[in-house]
């Protein structure tokens, strides 16, 4: 929305087991990210489907990257190959 | 309309023209999700029109949305809601209505108090709500025009609100 948005955005779902192991990953690598609720019902979630081809969560978008991914394995192994080791970790800006 | 028992409420310390707007950041709701988002996020893009509302599903609620809605009043400045009521209430509202509008969730009314005009809900132990009130903001987070009902229930002076809103945004 404004300028200093974090480049990572996850869409998320309220609760979702799977959605909280994306989150823990971003927290371990010290990532900034911005949450995007959507709703259970999967016909509710357009948006997610625009942006990253079909519905499920979780899914990210990294603006860094031009990466957009779902599955909650998926984006763990992204996140840890892309920014693990300390390469880039809290490079956020 | 019919007449109908009109409650008058006490005076309130609200947030009046000319002070500067509380900054505060929520969970905004759009058609489609939701994330958190402040006040000076959206001033920055221009003025904002803040209006508290009663909780989603209310008559006032329902009555003060399809009256926005209907002047088109996003097409002059960005005009967005405030309640005590979920995101997920919030997108029903949206879709209900049929609105451009984004509304904040703020189920702990602290909005509404940083503002003064917060209001107990008689007969609903433990519930307080804003009581409706609308906050014209320039880009400087400025206030230009304040209304606050004064009487329960009580409805936006809608043309004076629109005359305001073409002054300052357009």
């Amino acid at each position: 929305m404004s300028d200093e948005d974090p480049p990572i955005t996850l869409y998320r779902l309220q609760a979702c087991p799977y959605c909280e192991r994306v989150v823990r990953t971003l927290d371990d690598l010290d990532l900034e990210y911005t949450s995007r609720f959507v709703e259970p019902m999967h016909s509710e979630r357009d948006v997610v489907k625009r942006v990253a081809g079909s519905r499920p969560v979780p899914a990210i978008v990294d603006e860094r990257t031009g990466v957009t991914m779902s599955e909650s394995a998926n984006v763990v192994d992204y996140l840890e190959s892309t920014y693990g080791d300390g390469a880039a970790a809290g490079g956020a800006d | 309309m019919v007449d109908f028992e009109v409650v008058s409420l006490p005076a309130t310390d609200h947030v009046a023209e000319g002070d500067e707007a509380p900054d505060f950041t929520r969970p905004l709701v759009n058609a489609e999700f939701w994330e958190d988002a402040s006040l000076s996020e959206l001033t920055a893009d221009g003025p904002v029109c803040l209006v508290f509302h009663p909780m989603d599903g209310s008559f006032p609620a329902t009555y003060i949305w399809n009256e926005l809605r209907d002047r088109e009043l996003g097409d002059h400045c960005t005009v967005v809601g405030v309640s005590i009521s979920t995101p997920y209430a919030h997108k029903r509202l949206i879709e209900e209505r049929n609105m451009d509008f984004d509304l904040f969730s703020d189920p702990a009314n602290g909005v509404a108090e940083a503002y003064g005009v917060a209001h107990d809900l008689d007969g609903m132990a433990g519930v307080a709500e804003a009581r409706p009130a609308t906050f014209l903001i320039d880009a400087d987070r400025t206030v230009q025009y304040a209304w606050v009902a004064e009487e329960w229930p009580d409805f936006p002076p809608y043309d004076d609100l629109e005359r305001e809103i073409r002054a300052l945004a357009d």
